[in-house]
C-alpha cells in the first residue's frame, strides 16, 4: 500500500513538471499553431534564473519567492522577443518555424554555457521544503508537494485567464478562427504578443520549480522539451484540460513502467502508447472541410 | 465506361449525414443512372455538397450508398474511387506545383503497377492527349497548374475526372466563375459524358440547369423534396414554396433571380420576401 | 470515349493573358537538376572527384574526413526526400542512422572480439557478463549483418509510418512524434550499457568483413565504397524524382487529401518516401562505423538528428543535388570551425537555422534559381517572354526532373 502511494505521488509529481513545462507550450502551440522549440530553453532560463538570485540574495527562501515572478517575466520577455522578431512572420509555415526556434534554442544554449558554465549548477533547497511530509502515512519530499500544488495554482490561474477575462475570451476567440476574430476587431497581432508572453512566462516559472528537484545545466531544456511536446500532442492543441490529463497519464504511465522494468525501457513504452493512442484519436484530421479542398 | 455491359448506377438510401449534433443531410434517397444527368440543387444548406461528400467519405455517412452492387458506405475515400467514382470541389483542387500533364498523368494513373510508377513516362498517353485537346489545355501541357486561369484549373480537374475511368462523375458547381461561353462547352461536354457515365452536378446557375439538366433533384434542409424534369420540378408547389417563401440564406434579388430563371413568378418572391430580412 | 468537344467550343477557353510567374512551392527546384545529360553529367563529375581526385590528393585523415561527411551526407539525400518532396518533416532520422550504425558495430566488435580468441567483447566483461547476449549473437555472421542494417530499419520505418500515416497523423503532430522517436531512441541505447556500452559507445574496431582497418590501401578502399553507395543513392533518387512516384509525392506534399479522391492511399505513398529515407539514414550509420571509428548515443540523439537537417535546408531541400551538397559544406564547416571556436560554431549553426529557414525556405538553390530566372529572362527580353511563363515551351526533357 505504501509502494503504491509512493508510486502514484511519483507518478503525479513527475506529471506536475511535465504539465508545468508544457502548460505554456500547449498555449503558444494552440493558438498559433507556433512550434516552439526554443521554449525548453526559456525553462532553463527561468533556473537560471533561481540560480542567479540565489547567488545576490542568498536566502534560498527569500529568492525562490523572488525568483518566480522574475523567471516570468524573463521568459516572457524572451517568448516576446522571438514572437515579434521571428515567428510574427512565419505564421503561414507552421512546420518551419520548428526548426528556426531550434536554432534559437541552440543559441541560448550556447549563451547559458558560455555564461555558466557547462558544468552543471545547484540552487540549494529552502529550509522549509527540504524534508519529507507525511501524505496518507507515506513520506514524500516536500520539494514535490511544492511543485504540484504550484502547477495547480498556476494551471487554475490560467483557466481563470481563459474564461473569465477579456483577454482570456480574445485569445479564444483567435485560436477558433483568426479571420473571424479579426473581422470582429480584434487584434490577432497583440493577442499573439501576449498570448506567447504568458505562455512563455510560464515555461520560466516550471524553470524555478524543476532547480528544486534536480540541476541546472544548460541542457536542461533538452531534457524536458520532448516529453513536453508529447503532452500537448497527446492532450490535444490548445486543450488545458487535454494536457492536465496527458500530463499525468504519461506521469503515471513513465513510474508505473519503471517500477517494472528500466527507465529508458519505460521512455520506450510510453512513447508506444502515445502513438497506439493516435491510433485511436488521431489530433491533425483536417478532412472536414468540404467545400472545397485548398 | 462501365466494364460489363450493364448501365451503371448509384442508389442512395436513406443517406443522413450527422455532425455533432447537426443533422445535415436526414433520409435522403437518390437513385442515378447511366444516360442521365442529374443536377443537384436547392438553397444554401441544403445538404446538397454534403451528400456528395458522404458518398466520397468525405462525411460521415449512415444509410446506404450503392454502385453497381458495390456498397459505399464505411469505406475509405481511395477504395470508393477505386470502384469508379470521382468527383471535383468547389473551389478547384489541382496540384498547383505540377504541370497540366503530370496532373492528368496522376489522375489517370490509378491502376498503374508498381513497376510503372518507378519508372519515367515514356509517352503520354492517347486517352490523355484526347482529353487535352477536349478541355483545350494541349497548349498549357507543360504549364504548371498554379498559372492556370480560374476556368482552366476547372477544366482541368473536369479533365482529371474525365483521365480517372470513373463511371460516377460527381461534379460540385463545375461552371462557378466560368465564362459563357465557357459554361457552354462544360454543358456539352457534360451531356456527352452522361451517355455513358453516372453524372451528379451540384450547381446554382439556374440558367446552366434549365439548358442541360435532364433531371433534377431538389434537396432543402437534408431531405429530398422533389425530383424530375426541369418541367416537373417547376411545377412542384414545395419547390415553389422553398425557392419563394423560405429562399434561406439568399438575399431577395437573389431568389427572384433564381425564381425567374427556374421559370416561376418573380414577383410572388418580392411578396413572399418582403416579410423577412434582405440577408441573414 | 467519344467525348470530344468541336475546336470552336474548346476556343471559349480563354488563353492565360500573360500571369506573372508565380513563387512556387519548391521553389529553385530545377536548380542543379537539368535533364538526363545534366544528371549524368553531374553524376560524372561527382565520380571522378570522389572516386579519382579525392583518393589521389588527400591523405589518409583528409579521406577519413571526407568520408565521414559523406555517410552524414546520404542521411541528407534520404530527408531530402521525406522532407523536400514528401513534406514529412523527419526529425528522428538519428535513429535510423543509429540502428545502422550499431548492428554494423555489433558486427564489428564481435569479428574482433573472435580474432582475439575471446567469446564477449571487453566492454561486456567488465559489465561481468559472461555469456554473449543473443541480441549480439544475431549479427555475428557477416550477410546476417548486412541484411540486418537494410532489413531492421527499414521495417522498423514501415511499421512505424504506416501507423502513422494510415491515421493521417501529420505535420507537426508527425514532426513531434518522430523526434519523440529520437529521444526515446537515445535514452534507450544509454541506458542499456551491458549490450552498447551506454554513453562511451562502441568504438576501436580493427578489422571490418576481415580486412584490416589499419591498412590505408584497404582504407581507401572503404573510402571507395562509401562514395560509390553515395552515387548510387544519388541515381536512385534522381530516377525516383523523375518517375511517376516523384510526381505523385509532390502531389501529396502539397495536397493529400485531394490524392486520395483519385483513388491513392497517400499513406502508402508516404510510407514508402519513409522507409527509403530511413534505408539511406541506415547505411550511411553502417558505413559511417568503420569510416570513423566510434559509435555513441552523441551521434544519434535529438540534437544529432536536428541537426541533419540544416545542411538540407541550405542546399534546398526539394531539390536533388541541394541536400547532399548542403549536407557536405556544412559537414565540412563544422569540422573546420567546432574545434577551433567550438561556441562560434554552435552560434553559427543556430543562426543558419534561423536565417535559412525563415529567410531562404528554397534554400541556396533558390538563389541560384534566381540568378538564372534573371539571366534566361534577359535573355528572352526582345521575344517578350519572360521564361518560364505559361507560354515560355519548356522542353519536356528539363521538365521530366523539375
Amino acid at each position: 500500500m505504501e509502494i503504491l502511494i509512493s508510486q502514484v505521488f511519483a507518478g503525479l509529481s513527475l506529471g506536475s513538471v511535465l504539465l508545468l513545462a508544457a502548460v505554456g507550450l500547449s498555449l503558444t502551440f494552440g493558438q498559433m499553431g507556433v512550434i516552439n522549440m526554443a521554449h525548453g530553453e526559456f525553462i532553463m532560463a527561468g533556473a537560471y534564473t533561481a540560480f542567479t538570485v540565489q547567488q545576490v540574495l542568498g536566502s534560498a527562501g527569500v529568492s525562490l519567492l523572488v525568483s518566480l515572478p522574475l523567471a516570468f517575466l524573463i521568459g516572457g520577455t524572451l517568448g516576446l522577443i522571438l514572437e515579434a522578431t521571428l515567428l510574427r512572420r512565419m505564421y503561414h509555415r507552421p512546420l518551419d518555424t520548428l526548426l528556426v526556434t531550434f536554432g534559437v534554442s541552440l543559441i541560448l544554449q550556447q549563451l547559458a554555457r558560455d555564461i555558466f558554465g557547462a558544468p552543471s549548477v545547484d540552487v540549494r533547497l529552502p529550509e522549509f521544503l527540504s524534508g519529507p511530509v507525511m501524505i496518507l502515512g507515506t513520506p514524500v519530499p516536500a520539494s514535490r508537494v511544492f511543485i504540484l500544488v504550484l502547477t495547480v495554482v498556476v494551471v487554475a490561474g490560467l483557466s481563470l485567464l481563459l474564461s473569465k477575462t477579456s483577454l482570456g475570451r480574445r485569445i479564444r476567440a483567435v485560436v477558433q478562427s483568426r479571420d473571424l476574430a479579426e473581422a470582429s476587431g480584434i487584434s490577432s497581432r497583440r493577442t499573439d504578443a501576449l498570448t506567447f508572453f504568458i505562455g512563455s512566462g510560464l515555461a520560466g516559472v516550471a524553470g524555478v520549480a524543476i532547480t528544486l528537484i534536480g540541476s541546472t545545466s544548460p541542457t536542461l531544456g533538452t531534457t524536458y522539451i520532448v516529453d513536453a511536446f508529447l503532452v500537448v500532442v497527446a492532450g490535444g492543441i490548445g486543450q488545458i484540460r487535454g494536457a492536465v490529463i496527458a500530463a499525468a497519464g504519461l506521469g503515471l504511465l513513465q513510474v508505473f513502467f519503471e517500477f517494472g522494468t528500466t527507465a529508458s525501457i519505460a521512455k520506450v513504452i510510453v512513447l508506444v502508447i502515445v502513438v497506439a493512442f493516435l491510433q485511436i484519436r488521431p489530433q491533425g484530421i483536417v478532412a472536414t472541410q468540404t467545400r472545397g479542398l485548398a | 465506361m462501365s466494364r460489363d455491359h450493364r448501365p451503371s448506377y448509384l442508389e442512395i438510401r436513406d443517406l443522413r449525414v450527422v455532425f455533432d449534433k447537426f443533422v445535415a443531410v436526414d433520409g435522403v434517397d437518390l437513385r442515378v443512372e447511366q444516360g442521365d444527368l442529374r443536377f443537384l440543387i436547392g438553397p444554401n444548406g441544403a445538404g446538397k455538397t454534403t451528400t456528395i461528400d458522404a458518398v466520397t467519405a468525405l462525411a460521415p455517412a449512415q444509410g446506404s450508398i450503392n454502385h453497381n452492387g458495390h456498397e459505399l458506405v464505411g469505406r475509405k475515400t481511395h477504395k470508393i474511387v477505386r470502384y469508379g467514382v470521382g468527383r471535383t470541389f468547389q473551389t478547384a483542387s489541382v496540384f498547383e506545383d505540377l504541370t497540366v500533364l503530370q496532373n492528368l498523368d496522376i489522375a489517370a494513373g490509378l491502376r498503374r503497377r508498381p513497376r510503372d510508377m518507378v519508372r519515367t513516362r515514356q509517352e503520354v498517353s492517347p486517352r490523355i492527349l484526347e482529353v487535352m485537346e477536349t478541355t483545350g489545355l494541349s497548349r498549357h501541357q507543360e504549364t504548371k497548374a498554379g498559372v492556370l486561369s480560374h476556368g482552366q484549373k476547372q477544366w482541368l480537374e473536369i479533365g482529371m475526372l474525365m483521365v480517372q475511368d470513373a463511371t460516377v462523375l460527381l461534379l460540385d458547381e463545375p461552371v462557378a466563375g466560368m465564362s459563357q461561353g465557357e459554361r457552354d462547352a462544360t454543358g456539352e461536354l457534360l451531356t456527352k459524358l452522361a451517355a455513358d457515365h453516372v453524372v451528379v452536378v451540384v450547381e446554382h446557375d439556374m440558367e446552366f440547369l434549365r439548358k442541360y439538366a435532364q433531371s433534377v433533384t431538389v434537396m432543402a434542409a437534408g431531405k429530398v423534396i422533389a425530383e424530375g424534369t426541369v418541367a416537373q420540378v417547376q411545377a412542384d408547389s414545395t419547390v415553389q414554396e422553398i425557392y419563394l417563401g423560405t429562399a434561406g440564406t439568399k438575399s431577395l434579388e437573389e431568389a427572384k433571380v433564381e425564381a425567374e430563371l427556374l421559370g416561376l413568378d418573380p414577383e410572388a418572391v418580392a411578396v413572399s420576401g418582403s416579410t423577412q430580412s434582405k440577408e441573414n | 470515349m467519344t467525348t470530344t468537344v468541336s475546336p470552336q467550343q474548346t476556343t471559349t477557353t480563354p488563353p492565360t493573358t500573360g500571369s506573372a510567374e508565380l513563387p512556387s512551392v519548391a521553389e529553385g527546384a530545377g536548380v542543379w537538376t537539368t535533364g538526363p545529360r545534366g544528371a549524368l553529367l553531374g553524376l560524372g563529375i561527382g565520380a571522378v572527384l570522389l572516386l579519382v581526385i579525392a583518393p589521389l590528393t588527400l591523405g589518409g585523415f583528409g579521406l577519413d574526413l571526407l568520408g565521414r561527411y559523406l555517410c552524414v551526407a546520404m542521411v541528407a539525400v534520404g530527408i531530402g526526400l521525406a522532407w523536400g518532396r514528401g513534406g514529412m518533416l523527419t526529425m528522428g532520422q538519428g535513429v535510423y542512422f543509429g540502428l545502422g550504425a550499431y548492428i554494423m558495430a555489433m558486427h564489428m566488435t564481435l569479428a574482433d572480439t573472435t580474432l582475439e580468441g575471446e567469446t564477449i567483447p571487453t566492454f561486456m566483461r567488465q559489465n561481468g557478463v559472461e555469456q554473449l547476449p543473443e541480441l549480439w549473437g544475431i549479427v555475428q555472421h557477416p550477410v546476417v549483418a548486412v541484411a540486418a542494417v537494410i532489413l531492421v530499419p527499414t521495417g522498423v520505418a514501415g511499421l512505424l509510418g504506416w501507423a502513422i500515416f494510415s491515421r493521417r497523423v501529420k505535420g507537426a503532430y508527425f514532426a513531434i512524434l518522430s523526434q519523440a522517436l529520437a529521444a526515446a531512441f537515445a535514452v534507450l541505447i544509454i541506458g542499456q550499457p551491458v549490450l552498447t556500452n551506454g554513453s562511451n559507445g562502441l568504438s576501436n574496431f580493427h578489422s571490418l568483413f576481415g580486412w584490416d582497418l589499419s591498412d590505408q590501401a584497404n582504407r581507401t578502399v572503404l573510402f571507395l565504397v562509401v562514395a560509390a553507395v553515395l552515387l548510387v543513392m544519388l541515381a536512385v533518387t534522381w530516377q525516383l524524382y523523375r518517375s511517376r512516384f516523384g510526381e505523385l509525392l509532390v502531389a501529396v506534399r502539397d495536397q493529400e487529401e485531394r490524392v486520395r479522391f483519385l483513388g491513392y492511399d497517400p499513406a502508402l505513398i508516404k510510407t514508402v518516401a519513409y522507409m527509403i529515407a530511413a534505408l539511406f539514414a541506415a547505411i550511411g550509420g553502417a558505413l559511417f562505423v568503420p569510416v570513423v571509428g566510434i559509435i555513441s548515443p552523441a551521434d544519434i540523439g535529438v540534437v544529432p538528428s536536428i541537426a541533419f537537417l540544416i545542411g538540407v535546408a541550405i542546399g534546398g531541400r526539394s531539390t536533388w543535388l541541394g541536400p547532399v551538397l548542403g549536407s557536405i559544406a556544412v559537414s565540412f564547416a563544422g569540422t573546420q570551425l567546432a574545434s577551433a571556436f567550438p561556441s562560434f560554431w554552435v552560434y553559427l549553426q543556430g543562426l543558419l537555422f534561423i536565417l535559412v529557414i525563415g529567410f531562404l525556405p528554397g534554400g541556396l538553390a533558390s538563389v541560384l534559381g534566381l540568378v538564372r530566372r534573371r539571366r534566361s529572362q534577359g535573355a528572352n527580353d526582345d521575344g517578350g517572354q519572360a521564361a518560364g511563363s505559361t507560354t515560355a515551351p519548356v522542353s519536356s526533357e528539363q521538365e521530366a526532373t523539375r
